[in-house]
């Protein structure tokens, strides 16, 4: 270090906790040197919340592991760089010595819980091993302080679940658990790699509030790494920007919410579906992320930024700023020559509403889905998995209906039992006029090019066997829609083009294609056999927020063009309030809410409703809105509880919700509600 | 638990029935009991009347299924099926071809197969295990791919070598133990020694190339990096998180074998001169002694079945994520 | 079928072997055309000592191949009948080109590039005297007046064999280097710098040592077999090269026509039960652990007993003792392929299950497509890289296999070259003083090189196909 240093820098010297600098991290492939961590700085402050932000594969939790030195070996290897924790430099220190560190100053947690923890291990084991590897307690003392972590965590009745083992826990209480093996060591730095993205949105509320409550007892200081703006927006002190390996933005939450300034930051906060945003196309960055494999000598982001020059593709961009508040991008470096941007303003259209049709295309009526529990010597049924249980909805031609829930609550079996890929136990499902349970096998395979289904998990849905064209075909064969192999292949050109990829996909693989290249390939194969409705489950969960706003800009385009209706089922709100016209909300395979999407986000009238909107962090923080914090876990649907299923959970549950599932009542004459608060006129 | 394993017994039933019914065919459908007088008598040039006889001493003049000469459930009884094959569901072999009692035989023989067996094993997977640690422990380095390397050129060689080397080097040159037999009490171990040691010399091959794919398929879980991020000791890792979990598909690999090891080694025992089952049905299969390998065949399934209930129930012994029902 | 005065006669195997070289062939033409295919494949042939092992392998393969050729020649008609008039006794043509080693048989046991017997008879000397003594071999260094000669005599052949194997080498090595630097665009100098140092994209430099090793053995066979037994002979005087050659073929046979006959059961029960569930699922079920439960010997003991006594009572139906064998043989494979199907159903059950779930499946149960189709376009190309690592993991499994049961006596037919034969009748003399060594090791050579490319070989393909090692 300097020695001229001044008093203010000094101070602030004395408050760092964590200084990475430089940080390089490599992993040798069969196809060469993947460079995950490429040159990281950053600072963390002692008691702060830091934020290392980015899509998947841009080489934050690398980032982390690289900190711990966990990088998985003999594949990976930290080339350069320093991390000082205090003075002392983590990457110079012995293994021996990384030891005490790891769980003790430093303490990570992990994205799944289901596998973070040992599974034939209880998990009072699990704690009281990292309490006795950096406390001087005795045993006994041990397991007293890890029923004391337990509770801390809010993990009710502590002695008992001491014996438990990890499968017995839902994954919240695992995060919980995790979360107690972390602060076991009393860190003074917790490294959080998405530990609520696995979790549905009241856990995820749950486990954010716990961090931080947490983190004002203990006053320990918070790596959080995600992909969630919301998430960012909610607990974050500073927040830095990852792209491609490299740290491109970094501020402190209120400059980077007011303004951002790289162009990728800009534009991911433009991608971002919301309501306001219901009747133009959303701002996509086209292109993917570069390969990690490449060697950049211009600006990682130079192939899908608006404002590129010359400049960018040749030279990398350097920091701009210090480490509080600066910017890899040559547009802010003064000495760099800058150009007139001429942007050319996308005409942001504006969206048409399709005029909403009384034609009703779908209708389900009462539709249950048991699964039996068999038991026993000779397997006697004695019980069923309700996992659909009276659900009843239908969807108009041309409309988008949502149906919204955590997960396990049943939605994506409503949409297979619709598909009749799974045979309802009960209820109506009638198509376009025809009632489908009743129909014989044959019969509904000619009907099956009316619904399609387009799935959550780019990489499943399409068999890696199969070329591009022979995927799309398939439908078309089975469906017999085009007579002519000529005709046929003119067809998949015109799919592929209409869905935005290039004719020449077809001749590829699968595996050759990005997550949202391969959803694209997958509305394509859908809208092969041109169907008047697209069940969508989950389809941009698993895409990054870039990625995902140019799938429901496509979904939206061709509803417009082509008259679609969709059966939107999905867990994320925003995206249900940018892209449906209806709104279902489900909870243990009934549905307790229905109505426009306008009134039941403005008005929402069931508690359940009201708890999973207020939970789901959101960036619009005009007032810092009050979390309804759902306790507990989504209930077994093997054993739903008595009454209403909400009631465990529910804040405003009163005597009769705990003896009778409550009626149907119309709000008005769309908005419906199943909750005893609302009375029958 | 028990409604388990009264369901898992009720389920070998038919599967017994099933093992029982090609055996059946084999020997009895395959080719007529006249054949196999004929063969057993030496050749073409058989008179009726030794054929005859032949089939009467054996019990194989009745006919295959259905007796039209018996009365009531006689017609069922009075044949070869149900002489046969009916009655070893209760155990009851009858007699080999030279007339002694097989149930009586086995009894005797199981003794010294297991006398070798048992050893074998626990040895085996001793050293085997410790092996696969060792070679988990040092990963990816030479030593790991050297002892993969010596895995691989150990699998390949014939386990008859072994012996052979083994008897050729321990017995026939340096004298150390006999070459074969066996004796009761104390006396046997002498003879079962290089036995064993041949066994787990062949074994380790494949054994610690087995384990060492458990434990590496278990070293690149999550919850490893999990226990490495709580700053434990790389040993208290591999030796608390991974053996924990890695025992799992260990133990109950061995668990469905146990049974069988009643069953002897066939090659072990013929080559070292121990009176086990294994030397048994060698002995049955070249004195062409139907009887022993039909009830050899029954005994086998038995206890697969059996070794395959010990399975389950191991599971949930070992396995807290498994429950019975 | 004739031609130059041969009859083409095959054997039932033979048939089979050309099946399997034909689906070998027709599986390579197919996989070409699919990258999922081409792609592991191309890993597996950037594995040095994979690459090594399967040259070793194609040495074999060729010998078993030339070894399933059968013939009968054409004899003197003596006038009795008009059309040609052919050997009742068959052979191959690896028996046409080994004549030499075929025909020089001694009385008995000899040990390698051995002079005299291992056994003492009665030589009656040419004054009429008797003694007892080593007699001279027939055959074995007949060209040599006395032991002395031998030493340099040996040198002076292996010299040569070197000396040629070397130039082979060397123009091999200058072909190579030639077409790679066609083909790289380097200098040749430079390309052969290059395939020294062993930097190329292909294993050439293990490659072209391999080559040179096989080249090597095989020419210092040609230059010496003819004059001596260079493994000795056996105990009625065959040669023991003879015997290890032409036990390759049965080796090669029981470890590839099983997996014919383990293929339809197991991809079609397999993939059926797993996707179809239900009944189907519990009938195949049933069936393959009743199968499993018989312990695998057990019930391949009992098998081979009762084929026994269906051959020797239908003797008419085999005339020759080759067609005999080879019937015994054939029937071997087939019953190791019906206890050996159940394990790799059961995998393809288990895989089929969770593909079944998968969306891709789901999607196309959407469009309607048809069980079979689906069955066979999504299922069937999903399981082929374990249908594949499991069969080329069975069959070393299978070559060792084959020797135990001939132990045992329920393994291939006694007349029958077999290393199991050889071991078997070998480990009969292992009392006798100087002991018989070198049938045994003959066999283990054999065997072990085979069973140890075939291993070495089987790694790369795992490695190569399994997702699971892939992912990491």
């Amino acid at each position: 270090m300097d020695a001229k240093v001044t008093t203010q820098a000094a101070a602030q010297q004395a408050d760092i906790l964590l200084r990475v600098n430089n940080l390089k991290t490599q992993f040798s492939t069969h196809r060469g040197t993947l460079r995950a961590v490429d040159g990281v700085s950053f600072d963390v402050r002692k008691g702060e919340t830091f934020a290392l932000l980015g899509e998947s594969g841009c080489g934050k939790s690398m980032t982390a592991l690289s900190i711990m030195r966990l990088v998985p070996q003999p594949v990976g290897r930290i080339v350069e760089g320093s991390v000082h924790l205090g003075d002392v430099d983590l990457l110079q220190r012995s293994e021996m010595d990384m030891r005490s560190v790891r769980g003790g100053r430093i303490a990570m947690i992990f994205q799944e819980p289901q596998s973070s923890l040992n599974p034939v291990l209880m998990i009072g084991e699990q704690i009281i091993e990292s309490v006795l590897c950096h406390t001087p307690l005795k045993r006994a003392q041990a397991k007293a302080r890890v029923l004391e972590l337990l509770d801390a965590v809010g993990i009710p009745d502590p002695v008992r679940r001491y014996k438990e083992y990890p499968h017995q826990l839902s994954g919240g209480m695992k995060q919980r658990v995790m979360i107690a093996i972390a602060l076991a060591g009393e860190p003074e730095l917790l490294i959080a790699d998405e530990p609520t993205t696995a979790l549905d949105v009241t856990i995820q509320a749950q486990v954010l509030a716990l961090l931080s409550d947490l983190q004002k007892q203990t006053g320990m200081a918070m790596l959080f790494i995600t992909h969630d703006l919301g998430v960012v927006s909610d607990i974050a002190d500073r927040i830095a920007v990852m792209y491609a390996g490299q740290i491109i933005e970094q501020a402190g939450r209120d400059t980077f919410f007011s303004k951002p300034r790289h162009p990728y930051t800009c534009k991911l906060f433009e991608s971002l579906p919301r309501a306001n945003k219901r009747d133009e196309s959303l701002a996509v960055i086209e292109g993917s992320v570069p390969s990690l494999l490449t060697d950049f000598s211009g600006c990682r982001f130079v192939d899908r930024c608006d404002y590129a020059w010359d400049t960018c593709r040749q030279r990398v961009p350097r920091w701009l700023g210090n480490e509080e508040y600066g910017v890899r991008c040559h547009r802010f470096d003064g000495e760099v020559e800058q150009v007139e941007h001429k942007l050319v303003e996308k005409t942001l259209e504006t969206k048409i509403q399709a005029q909403a049709s009384s034609h009703t295309l779908l209708k389900v009526d009462n539709l249950k889905v048991y699964f039996p529990i068999q038991k026993g010597l000779f397997k006697r049924t004695v019980g069923y998995v309700k996992a659909v249980d009276g659900v009843s909805i239908d969807i108009a031609k041309g409309r988008t209906l949502a149906l919204v829930g955590e997960s396990g609550c049943g939605k994506t079996t409503v949409g297979k039992g619709i598909l009749q890929l799974i045979t309802p136990t009960l209820g109506r499902v009638e198509f376009d006029g025809r009632e489908l349970t009743t129909l014989d096998k044959k019969t509904m395979r000619g009907l099956r090019s009316d619904i399609q289904i387009i799935f959550q998990d780019p990489y499943s849905s399409m068999n890696p066997r199969m070329m591009v064209k022979d995927i799309i075909a398939e439908g078309m064969i089975a469906q017999n829609t085009v007579a002519t192999r000529g005709e046929r292949d003119r067809r998949i050109d015109e799919l592929l083009q209409q869905v935005g990829l290039s004719v020449d996909s077809k001749q590829r693989y699968p595996h050759e294609f990005s997550g949202g290249q391969r959803q694209r390939i997958c509305i394509a194969r859908a809208l092969a056999v041109k169907p008047k409705l697209i069940i969508c489950d989950e389809p941009t969960s698993a895409l990054d927020i870039s990625v995902q706003a140019q799938i429901l800009n496509l979904l939206k385009d061709l509803q417009q063009s082509q008259g679609l209706a969709y059966l939107f089922i999905t867990h994320n709100l925003s995206v249900v309030e940018y892209l449906a016209h209806d709104v279902a909300v489900m909870y243990l395979g009934r549905i307790v809410e229905r109505g426009p999407v306008r009134t039941v986000f403005a008005q929402p009238a069931h508690p359940y409703t009201e708890a999973l909107l207020s939970a789901a962090p959101t960036l619009d923080d005009e007032s810092q809105r009050d979390v309804i914090r759902l306790e507990g876990d989504l209930p077994s649907p093997a054993a739903p509880p008595v009454g209403c299923h909400f009631n465990p959970r529910c804040p405003k549950v009163m005597e009769e919700c705990r003896r009778l599932y409550p009626e149907k009542v119309n709000l008005d004459k769309h908005h419906i509600v199943r909750c005893h608060l609302f009375k029958k006129e | 638990m028990l409604a388990y394993i009264a369901r898992r017994l009720l389920y070998a039933i038919p599967i017994l029935v099933g093992v029982n019914l090609i055996t059946f065919a084999l020997f009895f459908v395959v080719n007529s009991p006249d054949d196999v007088a004929r063969v057993h008598l030496g050749g073409k040039h058989v008179t009726e009347e030794a054929m005859t006889k032949w089939k009467a001493d054996r019990g194989y003049d009745k006919p295959l299924f259905y007796n039209p000469d018996a009365s009531g459930a006689d017609k069922f009884r009075e044949t070869i099926f149900f002489d046969k094959s009916a009655r070893l569901f209760v155990f009851d072999f009858g007699a080999a071809d030279d007339g002694r009692d097989i149930a009586y035989d086995i009894r005797q023989r199981m003794w010294p197969s297991l006398a070798i067996a048992i050893p074998s094993l626990l040895v085996g997977l001793l050293v085997n295990i410790t092996i696969a640690m060792i070679l988990a422990f040092f990963r990816a380095s030479y030593i790991d791919i050297a002892g993969v390397i010596m895995g691989v050129v150990l699998m390949s060689i014939s386990s008859m070598f072994y012996i052979i080397g083994g008897q050729y080097l321990v017995s026939k040159s340096l004298h150390l133990v006999p070459i074969s037999g066996y004796d009761d009490g104390v006396n046997a171990i002498k003879f079962l020694i290089l036995p064993v040691i041949v066994g787990l010399i062949g074994g380790i091959g494949s054994g610690t190339r087995w384990y060492r794919t458990i434990f590496l398929e278990e070293i690149n879980r999550d919850y490893v990096r999990t226990a490495r991020a709580k700053g434990l000791l790389e040993s208290s890792v591999l030796f608390k998180h991974v053996l924990k979990n890695a025992m799992i598909p260990i133990l109950t690999g061995v668990v469905v074998i146990l049974p069988i090891l009643f069953m002897g080694s066939l090659i072990t025992e013929s080559f070292f001169g121990i009176p086990g089952l294994g030397s048994y049905v060698i002995d049955a299969i070249q004195a062409q002694d139907f009887a022993i390998v039909r009830a050899m065949v029954f005994l086998g399934s038995v206890l697969y079945i059996v070794g395959l209930i010990l399975t389950d129930i191991s599971y949930t012994l070992v396995d807290p994520r498994v429950r019975l029902n | 079928m004739h031609l130059l005065g041969y009859q083409f006669s095959p054997l039932w195997t033979d048939w089979l072997v050309y099946l399997l070289v034909f689906s070998g062939v027709a599986f390579f033409l197919y996989a070409r055309r699919h990258e999922h295919l081409v792609r592991p494949w191309r890993q597996v042939a950037q594995r040095p000592l994979a690459m090594a092992a399967a040259l070793v392998l194609m040495a074999y393969i060729v010998i078993g191949l030339a070894d399933s050729f059968h013939i009968r020649e054409q004899r003197d008609n003596g006038g009795v009948s008009d059309g040609p008039v052919f050997s009742s006794e068959v052979v191959s043509l690896l028996d046409i080109a080994l004549t030499t080693l075929r025909e020089r048989q001694e009385k008995t046991y000899s040990a390698p590039f051995a002079l005299n017997s291992y056994a003492k008879e009665s030589i009656e000397l040419a004054a009429g005297a008797i003694v007892r003594d080593y007699p001279r071999l027939q055959y074995g260094g007949a060209h040599l007046e006395d032991l002395s000669q031998r030493q340099a005599d040996i040198i002076a052949k292996a010299l040569r064999a070197l000396i040629e194997s070397v130039l082979v080498f060397l123009v091999i090595t200058a072909m190579l280097n030639y077409m790679l630097s066609r083909r790289q665009a380097h200098g040749f100098s430079r390309q052969l710098l290059l395939l020294i140092r062993g930097d190329s994209k292909l294993p050439w430099r293990s490659l072209l040592l391999t080559g040179f090793a096989i080249t090597l053995t095989s020419l210092l066979l040609v230059r010496l077999a003819p004059y001596y037994h260079v493994l000795g002979t056996d105990k009625v005087g065959q040669d023991v090269l003879y015997l290890s050659l032409k036990s390759i073929r049965t080796g090669l046979v029981i470890g590839g026509l099983t997996t014919l006959f383990v293929l339809p059961f197991a991809l079609t029960l397999g993939i059926m039960a797993g996707y179809f569930r239900g009944r189907i699922d519990d009938i195949i079920q049933y069936l393959y652990t009743t199968l499993s439960s018989i312990p695998s010997v057990l019930l391949i003991a009992a098998s081979v007993l009762m084929i026994d006594v269906y051959i020797q009572n239908n003797a008419d139906q085999f005339p020759t003792i080759a067609e005999r064998a080879d019937a015994r043989l054939l029937f071997l494979c087939l019953i190791l392929g019906v206890t050996g199907w159940v394990g790799l159903c059961r995998l393809l059950r288990g895989e089929a299950l969770k593909l079944r779930e998968i969306d891709y499946i789901q999607a196309s149960q959407a469009f309607g497509v048809s069980h079979a189709r689906i069955l066979s376009r999504h299922i069937l190309p999903n399981v082929m890289h374990i249908v594949l690592i499991t069969l080329v993991l069975d069959f070393s499994g299978l070559v060792l296999a084959e020797a135990v049961l001939s132990y045992i006596g329920v393994g291939v037919d006694p007349s029958m070259i077999s290393w199991g034969n050889m071991i078997n009748s070998a480990r009969l003399e292992m009392a006798r003083e100087p002991i018989v060594w070198w049938s045994l090791v003959a066999a283990f050579i054999f065997m072990f090189l085979l069973v140890l490319c075939a291993n070495l070989f089987s790694d790369a393909v795992r490695d190569a196909f399994d997702p699971r090692v892939h992912g990491r």
